[in-house]
């Protein structure tokens, strides 16, 4: 049961959003909790996207996504060194082949250093192809933003949430919001399956559900119209096909179909833009993989498609009306906060994103003090296969769990899974697992590790294996066997 | 850091490594050391416990732990055998030092005189085949699936459609069936069956499972737990065919889309690969391009008869046992040997030739499609030195064709196996 | 006079070979097509009795294993094999256990043994 029965601020949504603010919040002498209902953090567009620190040269001036874009990324570099988090900063190259797209990535430079982004150029088609040899012969030029990156969407999450975790937030998983009580107008707590927990600020970061959240709250005045992407993601042997993210001369709807490396060395190709109505449709299809693949194909000619180890898709969260973050109080309901709509580049914006959302709330009247023992740092964690040998041998010696190696593709040891499960903000499926270590995205997906951490997560959860999950609140994996002397009743 | 040397060192203690570990101690290797990940010996067999094991072996059909059992007991007895179990290897350097890992002896450095690949392999995933559709709980490679239904003793679903009629999907639809699930179908996107005849009768007929040919699934359903599959018919191309979709309500998905030899640490060491097989290229010593790696198995090229692995893991452990010992002859010549038309693969890929060859040399192949009434050969320089009829051959069953000692110094510098058909055409 | 000519694939050895075993009032009257003796003799049971081996699994009580594959010592009749695997389903056997061992006798009465395929030994918590 939860002991929770008030907080100064709630929090809908454990994406990167609302682990951002969450994180953001922590700084302060504030009660905050935030309410996740899938069974972990950042299982929404947080985990489904093309994990790119966009430079920024790509929306409009003067809307919320330049801003909460460029300074966004500039955040991340001090987030990088504070939370240990995986960045590298590749830079981008958006690609044109004809006149036209030329034309195109001379109009996204100006808006580009409009938005304030440093370093942007547009380079030679010579320079292009010394950046990327396999790129296609077509090519005329790039517009080079060396300030994009590549991140791990879902580590920041995490480390955003063990952070905030660390200075006193409580993070509430497998725990969806029903309801969203006011008096008057004015927000007085919220209700979920634990009871009530009072409260006079709601921060409503639901990602493709923040339309019904804010209609809970009697504001309906955005819709999220929510837009899916397919992916294709390939085996790290085949890294050197590409060093920098790709991106087409975009069009007016999409940023295009990237082919772009990830930070720990996969490949993948995506997304496009369907819109679809139901909010739980992340079915990749074939038309879809084989739209991708094609406009791949026109940037990396040679796509090794046999290295293709795993396809997935997600929902952008897209507001209706210009599309632009919707961040704001309600003008409906006082104390509900919007920080929705987060679509691209809601990723590299989230940090500011969450400044943001502090100025609202002390526009609002909320005091923010400053914690006097706020911790920044989250400590670093342990990554067996990365360190050296003698390193290895004294883990071990200290654990033997470092001796035993769980996932044969991705090296990852039983102490580690351990300490996913167990961290500040535990796993508790096998997808959870999967994403705060990699045991099961390598080239078997799981096929070797995957039974081993059911059993492991069972034994530590204290749970049957029946009872482990694989990411979602019914996702049973497995079933007792049905005895003849067992009320089993079969088709 | 402990400083282990060997002799041998065999990765892998299934029954390619157990086989290699036993014949090596009876050529004379004096330590012999099996590296396993697993908590026992005897690799994927422990997971098999239908019969059809050893028939050519050992003329009785055992079970596949039955099987296992044989040769666990002859290492067992072998004094110059070590066992080390729950290790995982982590890389093979081409000097031959072996980096392992396992929570007892922690971080080790083996350097034997020898190595032998016998890692088996690993399961096709739905990623690598790309079926759309949801990425719910319920989709499982069949081998998976086995290992927890006969070993930890849990199910994967009870309403199963298998993608695959090769034996382990067809195994898999009868052991369901026997454990009270019941099982929707089977999908198979060639127009024939890759299984045994045998397995079609006793695994779909005797339960009544339909088998849809030329078919494939286009999209899973379910978004936490497998609902149900969409099947379509498949064309020549084995692309779908729109309007012949229809949909099969199921809770599981079995994938037996195919095995692939697991390389990466042969790979990793420097060992040339052979890319239709995926595993090394070797020689009829099943040593590979890296002087002193051997290689055996499945991790070599996917076996159908478990009697085929026993036999090369002897040879690889033989011939091991003699590098080791600084025994074993140069040759005095390479011949090439190549699939030549109506073969897919053959191996070994390669004859180191003796002065005075004295042994037969079996070459293992499948055939690129079903036949009947054909005729292997293999020719040197237009001459054909061995030529064999069979009534019936089949790409999912493998086939030996040996070569006498003799007719090897008649070879050039290349052997060329191939089929002739006199049918011509589908089983 | 009856006759019916029923196609069997033996499921004997790997051969698989395709014979035909003609029927005249419902007893055998020819037997063509197998290439052994054993395909005959499967040919002529497949008609009359078929039979098949059973294969499959028992929990194990404290063994270091969950559970214990096992085969039946001779085939069953095939109309009785789905319910011999139930019955199997509701037994345990304790640990250790030796291949060979007989983890239930005369199985549904039909006089055939069901035994261990693989020792198995008692678990240990090392």
């Amino acid at each position: 049961m939860l002991n929770i029965d008030k907080a100064d601020i709630v929090i809908i949504g454990g994406g990167i959003t609302g682990t951002a603010i969450a994180r953001e919040l922590s700084k302060y002498e504030l009660d905050v909790v935030l309410f996740e209902k899938a069974p972990d953090i950042g299982v929404g567009s947080t985990k489904a996207n093309s994990a790119i620190l966009h430079a920024g040269f790509d929306a409009k001036p003067g809307s919320l996504k330049a801003i909460m874009n460029v300074r966004g990324n500039k955040l991340y570099h001090d987030l990088e060194e504070e939370l240990g988090l995986d960045v590298k900063w590749t830079g981008s190259l958006v690609v044109a082949v004809n006149d036209e797209e030329m034309e195109t990535l001379k109009e996204l430079l100006e808006r580009g250093r409009t938005n304030g982004v440093p370093g942007l150029e547009i380079i030679s088609r010579e320079e292009v192809l010394a950046k990327e040899p396999n790129i296609t012969q077509t090519v005329k030029g790039a517009l080079w933003a060396p300030s994009a990156g590549i991140f791990l969407p879902f580590g920041a999450a995490l480390a955003f949430a063990e952070n905030a975790i660390k200075n006193g937030v409580k993070v509430v998983t497998d725990c969806p919001v029903e309801e969203i009580v006011t008096e008057g107008g004015k927000i007085t707590g919220v209700r979920t399956k634990h009871g009530f927990v009072a409260a006079k600020y709601v921060i409503n970061s639901a990602g493709v559900h923040a339309d019904e959240v804010s209609r809970l709250a009697g504001d309906d005045s955005f819709v999220i119209k929510p837009r899916k992407g397919e992916y294709v993601f390939f085996d790290k042997k085949v890294s050197s096909m590409v060093k920098n993210v790709l991106f087409p001369t975009p069009s007016k709807v999409s940023k295009g179909i990237l082919v772009a490396p990830t930070v720990h060395g996969n490949i993948f190709i995506g997304p496009n833009a369907q819109g679809v109505e139901d909010k739980e449709d992340v079915a990749t299809s074939l038309g879809g993989l084989g739209e991708i693949i094609a406009k791949a194909q026109q940037l990396i000619p040679n796509l090794p498609m046999g290295a293709a180890i795993t396809q997935f898709s997600g929902l952008r969260a897209a507001a209706d009306g210009d599309g632009d973050f919707v961040i704001r109080p309600s003008t409906i309901t006082q104390g509900l906060i919007h920080a929705a709509g987060i679509q691209s580049p809601g990723l590299t914006s989230a940090p500011a994103i969450a400044e943001e959302t502090g100025n609202i709330l002390r526009s609002q009247g909320v005091e923010l003090k400053p914690k006097a023992n706020f911790d920044p740092v989250n400590p670093r964690k342990i990554i067996f296969r990365e360190l050296s040998h003698e390193a290895q041998q004294e883990l071990i010696a200290k654990n033997p769990l470092y001796g035993r190696v769980i996932c044969r593709c991705e090296t990852i040891t039983e102490a580690e899974i351990l300490e996913a499960i167990h961290g500040l903000c535990g796993a508790r499926t096998v997808d959870a697992v999967k994403r705060r270590t990699r045991a099961g995205m390598g080239r078997c997906q799981g096929g070797f590790c995957g039974p081993r951490v059911t059993a492991i997560l069972a034994r530590e959860l204290n749970v049957s294996v029946t009872a482990v999950r694989k990411d979602t609140a019914e996702s049973y994996l497995f079933f007792d066997k049905m005895t003849a002397d067992s009320k089993e009743a079969l088709q | 850091m402990s400083d282990l040397n060997y002799d041998i060192a065999i990765i892998g203690g299934g029954p390619a490594g157990l086989a290699a570990a036993h014949s090596a101690c009876q050529s004379g290797a004096k330590r012999v050391l099996i590296i396993e990940r697993d908590r026992e010996l005897g690799g994927i067999l422990q997971q098999c416990i239908h019969n059809g094991f050893g028939l050519h072996k050992f003329q009785e059909e055992l079970t596949g732990p039955g099987y296992a059992s044989r040769y666990i007991k002859l290492v067992k007895q072998d004094a110059e055998v070590e066992i080390m179990l729950d290790t995982m290897v982590l890389e093979v350097t081409d000097d031959k030092t072996i980096w392992a890992v396992n929570p007892q002896k922690g971080f080790m450095q083996i350097t034997p005189k020898a190595v032998i690949f016998t890692m088996g392999c690993r399961e096709r995933t739905r990623g690598a085949i790309r079926i759309p559709g949801f990425r719910p709980a319920g989709v499982f490679t069949a081998g998976a699936a086995q290992r927890m239904v006969n070993m930890e003793g849990y199910l994967p679903g009870k309403k199963i459609v298998i993608l695959g009629s090769g034996d382990i999907g067809l195994i898999m639809a009868r052991r369901m069936s026997l454990e009270g699930a019941k099982v929707q179908g089977v999908l198979e996107i060639m127009p024939y069956s890759n299984g045994l005849t045998r397995n079609i009768v006793q695994c779909l007929e005797d339960y009544d499972i339909p088998l849809h040919l030329s078919h494939t699934i286009t999209k899973i359903h379910g978004t936490e737990r497998v609902t149900g599959v969409t099947c379509a018919a498949v064309d020549e191309k084995m692309q779908p065919i729109p309007g012949t979709e229809f949909d099969i309500e199921c809770d599981c998905l079995l994938l037996s889309v195919g095995l692939i030899p697991e390389n990466e640490l042969s790979q990793a060491a420097g060992v040339t690969l052979d890319n239709i097989t995926g595993g090394p290229v070797v020689d009829q010593q099943r040593q590979t391009s890296l002087s002193g790696f051997f290689a055996a198995g499945n991790v070599v090229h996917v076996h159908d008869l478990v009697d085929f692995v026993s036999e090369e893991g002897e040879i690889a452990g033989k011939y091991a046992a003699q590098f080791a010992a600084g025994t074993l002859e140069a040759p005095v010549r390479t011949i090439a040997v190549a699939a030549g038309d109506g073969i897919r693969t053959v191996v070994p890929q390669k004859i180191a030739l003796p002065d005075n060859p004295t042994e037969a040399v079996r070459l293992f192949m499948r055939v690129a499609k079903p036949d009947k009434k054909v005729t292997i050969s293999v020719t040197s320089n237009d001459q054909t030195l061995v030529e064999r009829r069979f009534p019936v051959a089949k790409p999912s069953e493998m086939i030996v064709v040996e070569v006498p000692a003799a007719k090897l110094l008649n070879a050039g510098e290349q052997l060329a196996v191939s089929l002739q058909s006199k049918q011509g055409g589908e089983a | 006079m009856a006759q019916c000519v029923k196609k069997i694939n033996c499921i004997v050895c790997p051969l698989s070979c395709v014979g035909e075993v003609t029927l005249e009032d419902g007893k055998i009257k020819e037997i063509t097509g197998f290439t052994c003796d054993r395909g005959n003799k499967y040919g002529e049971e497949e008609v009359t009795l078929p039979k098949r081996t059973l294969t499959t699994t028992v929990k194990v009580d404290g063994g270091e294993l969950p559970l214990l594959p096992v085969v039946s010592k001779a085939p069953l009749p095939k109309d009785k094999v789905m319910d011999c695997a139930r019955y199997l389903s509701t037994v345990s056997v304790k640990a250790p256990v030796a291949e060979g061992d007989i983890v239930c006798s005369n199985i549904l009465g039909l006089g055939v043994d069901i035994v261990a395929t693989r020792d198995l030994g008692v678990f240990s918590a090392n």
